[in-house]
Parts: structure tokens; sequence; C-alpha cells
């Protein structure tokens, strides 16, 4: 696994010098921006207009990053033959893509980190000041630990997204990778229809492939609890397990595909 | 050319461009249209599959903008046709994306039943939204409180605020001064004493702008008072010159009142034709309950 480690170190350093934290720079903007304006515009609600913001942004942000990150990850070596070389060394093709998805998720986790600090001090210095009995009368406190469990989703969710565009980048085109996986993201949003899919249609055949839809698709809008959270609505800890537990089988899922897939590759 | 000459040729470029533009627009200025607000789509649900997993965001959006439009048509100049119909639209997709977004329902009670020109006068929606927020949310008491404060105050229908007001009592966590309101309602509903005691338990909330429209309910109760008082002083006037017009020059000539009287905003009172006395349409008091809002200083 010391390959993969290399691979995914790799991946971490070229995203820095890719520039891809620079999108921190407009979050912060936007984030202290908005914080400035929404006194002004919200009656009240800008506490939770941050909040809302600020999860929104970490997942837009986030979700780019996965999706253009990722179906590059693969095909652009490939492009520049780079994995020619790569391969005459002693690493595994699995290697190589556990380590490219890990880079990624390692790029991931200090972008959402970083957002996180980000918000919590936005929303320190926008609560400083507010009296306790304003304050009683929101749905949830605004330096709220239950907003890291949104945040914990929304990595989650990230990192799903990022193994499909893994998944599609061991043997798509970029552009074709990143439509599928854009069109993936967007199907899993609307899962719930397809499960209803008979009462929608009409028709026991249009049931059976909405379900079997519904099961195999990745359900991406189980990861999204920003609005219960942002209401201080309980999100319980054996929803966040099993949220986690079904991310984590299905992204297994997709890299030992991608694996496959990247291993009947002919480079030679 | 140079990296450090394109950009300055870039700069002096753009610059020419914004000049242009300027100029352009100080010679032929846009024609001042009073245009009406659009709104796109109106369905909930379409904004909802459209808005993916950002919908609380989206709702976000909506408010600010149901904000914007009521606060532009509350606050714009006389000339301007006040023109209130997005406001429900708008009100309805906030809490169509946002299920639990409190403010939004009951923001729309207070200003939804607003008479005009303060508000559209749509209490039946202001309804229709709060009944949309206990469906979500059956155990918000704040709803039905606010749902009895629009029969009282919009309605006039003291039974039904009566009962509402005992419904949201009965909520755990209610409080409660919400059980002997219901009381006073049933029995003194109309009286300016109950009014008195919804709004003075109102103004103490914790949302600033509850706690304004509260107070400028008080604002108005008290209004009324001065006015019963200034009638009288008409009425007495009338009977000793029948059939004369009453103005106040002639009030105060007849040292019935010490000067034209002001409400609390500092506008003067006005006395109709008939001689009735009431707030003029100048007034952030008008329309008082009962006065028509087409009705002219």
């Amino acid at each position: 696994m010391n390959a993969a480690r290399s691979v995914a170190i790799a991946v971490f350093k070229e995203s820095v010098r890719d520039r891809i934290f620079y999108n921190l720079v407009l979050f912060a903007v936007l984030l202290v921006g908005a914080s400035i304006l929404m006194g002004q515009l919200t009656a009240g609600q800008d506490v939770k207009i941050i909040k809302d913001l600020g999860l929104t942004a970490t997942s837009v942000f986030g979700l780019f990053i996965s999706i253009f990150v990722g179906i590059n990850l693969v095909s652009k070596e490939v492009e520049r033959r780079s994995v020619y070389p790569l391969f005459a060394k002693p690493i595994r093709r699995s290697e190589f893509i556990i380590g490219k998805y890990a880079g990624l998720l390692l790029t991931l986790m200090v972008n959402v980190v970083v957002m996180t600090v980000a918000l919590y001090t936005v929303l320190f210095f926008l609560s400083r000041g507010v009296s306790p009995n304003v304050q009683r009368a929101w749905d949830a406190p605004p330096i709220d630990p239950a907003l890291l469990k949104a945040i914990g989703l929304i990595y989650v969710d990230l990192a799903l997204v990022t193994a499909v565009a893994v998944l599609f980048s061991t043997y798509s085109s970029p552009m074709l990778s990143a439509v599928f996986t854009f069109g993936l993201y967007v199907v899993g949003q609307f899962n719930e229809d397809l499960r209803r899919l008979d009462q929608i249609v009409g028709g026991p055949a249009a049931g059976i492939v909405g379900k079997a839809c519904y099961y195999l698709l990745p359900d991406f809008a189980r990861f999204d609890i920003k609005l219960a959270v942002v209401h201080g609505i309980p999100v319980s800890a054996g929803y966040m397990l099993w949220t986690t537990a079904y991310a984590a089988a299905y992204v297994a899922a997709l890299l030992l595909g991608a694996c496959v897939i990247f291993s009947r590759r002919d480079f030679k | 050319m140079t990296r450090a000459g394109a950009g300055a040729a870039a700069t002096v470029c753009l610059g020419a461009a914004v000049a242009l533009h300027a100029a352009q627009d100080a010679r032929y200025p846009s024609p001042a249209i009073d245009r009406p607000e659009l709104l796109y789509v109106r369905s909930g649900d379409t904004i909802k599959r459209l808005a993916l997993d950002y919908d609380a965001f989206a709702a976000d959006v909506y408010w600010i903008r149901a904000l914007q439009h009521f606060g532009g048509e509350r606050t714009a100049p006389p000339d301007h046709v006040r023109d209130y119909a997005l406001l429900y639209p708008l009100l309805d997709l906030t809490t169509t994306l946002d299920p639990y977004f409190s403010i939004a329902y009951r923001f729309g009670a207070i200003y939804l039943g607003e008479p005009y020109p303060g508000g559209p006068g749509r209490a039946d929606l202001a309804m229709t939204l709060l009944r949309k927020g206990l469906a979500a949310q059956p155990q918000k008491w704040q709803y039905m409180q606010d749902i009895g404060f629009v029969y009282y105050w919009h309605l006039q229908d003291y039974k039904s605020a009566a009962t509402w007001f005992q419904r949201a009592s009965e909520i755990q966590g209610a409080p409660s001064w919400l059980r002997p309101l219901a009381a006073v309602t049933l029995a003194e509903g109309g009286h300016r004493s109950a009014s008195r005691a919804l709004f003075g338990q109102l103004a103490e909330s914790e949302e600033p702008w509850l706690r304004d429209a509260a107070r400028l309910r008080l604002r108005q109760l008290d209004a009324m008072d001065v006015i019963d008082a200034l009638q009288a002083r008409v009425a007495l006037y009338q009977r000793e010159h029948p059939g004369e017009p009453v103005t106040w020059q002639k009030l105060v000539a007849a040292r019935l009142v010490p000067s034209v009287p002001v409400d609390s905003a500092g506008v003067p009172f006005i006395i109709e034709a008939t001689g009735r006395v009431t707030v003029a349409r100048e007034s952030p008091l008008f329309p008082l309950p009962g006065q028509k809002p087409d009705n002219s200083s």
C-alpha cells in the first residue's frame, strides 16, 4: 500500500500546484460578504442563511472539485502517457486507482475542513452581540455542533461522487466522464421518484424497473440533512451510520469496478 | 508587445468601454417605466426539483425576494400603484422549499392580511400559509396563535380567534398567557382592552419584525382612543354649529382643541366631510381597523 500512498500524496501535491485551493478564497469572500449583507436583507434570519449558504457552498465547491478533478485523475495520465513509465515500476493498477482516489479525498478533506472553520468563524462573529433571548427564539444555536453532521455527510456525498468520477475516468474521455458523473448525480437526487415509478407511469413493469434503478443507482438525496440540521431537527447517530455505511459499500463497489476496468486496459 | 504593455493596453481599453457605457447612458437615458416584477416559475414542486439538494438555500433566495418585493411595494413613492401580487407566491415557494422556515409563515400571517396599501389585504392567503405550516409542524403553537391573530384583527371573528388561542395554549411549551388570552378574546373580543392584551404579549416577542408589527397595532389602538376623544369634540362643535363643515382650525378657534392634533407618527388627524375623525392616508397608522383603504384625506 506504500505505492498507493505515494500516488495519493502526488495527487494532493498536484492539487496544490493546480491552485485548487484558490476556491477557499472565493468561499471566504462569499461568506464574509454575505454575512455583511444578510443583516440588511433577511429580517433577522442572517445566521440561518449564513448556515445554509456555508453548507451549500461547501457542497457545491466540493462537487465541482470531485467531478472536474475526478474525471481527469486517470484519463489525464493515460492521455499524457505518463502511466507507461509508472507501470514499469512495482505498482499494481489497483493501487494506482486507490491512490488516485485517496489523494482526491485528501484534497477534499482539507477543503471541507478549512470551509468548516471559516463557516464557524463567520457564525461566531455574526452571533456576537445578539442577546441570549433572541438566540433562544432561533431553531438552533448559532455555533451548533450539529452542523458537523451535515458537513460530515456532505463529505461522504463527495466521496461517492468522486468514486463515480474515477470509475468513468478509467474508460471514458474527460468530457463524457463529466457528463455521466453529473448525470448520475442528478438522477441520484430523484431516487424517490424511481421508487414510485409505478404510480407515476403505471404498470407493474415500470414498478420493477423503477425499483431496480432505485436500489442500483446511488441515492445522493439521502446525504442531504442540511435543512434538518439548520432547523435544529435531530438527526440520529443511527441515520448517520447507516448512510455512511451505504456510501462506503457503494464506493467500494465503484472502486473495485474501476480497478477491474483499468486492469483490462492495454497499455503495451 | 511586452506583458506590461499588454496589461496597460487592456486596462485602457476596459476604461474606455466603461466611459462609453456611462456616456451612452447619459445621452440616451432609459425611460422610467414602472415595470411589474416577474416570477418565472411558480410551482414549488418544480423549483424543489430544480434546486436538487440545495432547496434550503433556494428557499433563502425566495425569502429575500419576498422581503424585497414587500418592502419595495410598501415603501414605494406615492405615485406608484402598489401591487403585492407576488407576495403570496414567493412565500409559498419559500415554504415549499423549506417547510420549517418558520418566519416565512409568520411574516405572511402578519403582512398578507394587512389591508391595502400597507399590504395585499388577503387574510385568506395568510390563513392558507399558516395552515400549510401547521401541516409541516402540527405542534407549532406559534402558527395557531397567528391564525387566531388573523381571525382577531383582520376578520374580527373573535370566536374563531379564541378557539385558535385555546388550541395553541394546549400545546406543550406554549406560553401561559395564551389560555387567559383565549378567555378574554371570547368574553371581550373586539374590546380594545382585549386587543391591547394580545398585542402587548406579541410586542414582547423575540422576533423584531413581530414586535414591530405588534407595536404598530398598539399605536393604532392608542390612535383610536385619541380619535374617540376628538370625535366627541367634533360632535360638540357640530351641535353648536349645525350644518357647518368642521375643520381643525375652527375647533382650535372655538378652543375645543389646543392645536391641530397629530397621531403618534406626527401626521395630523383628518376630519372627513361627514365629520368623522380618522388618521390620514399618509400616516403609517393608516388604515385603522374598519377604515377603508380607499379612504382619501
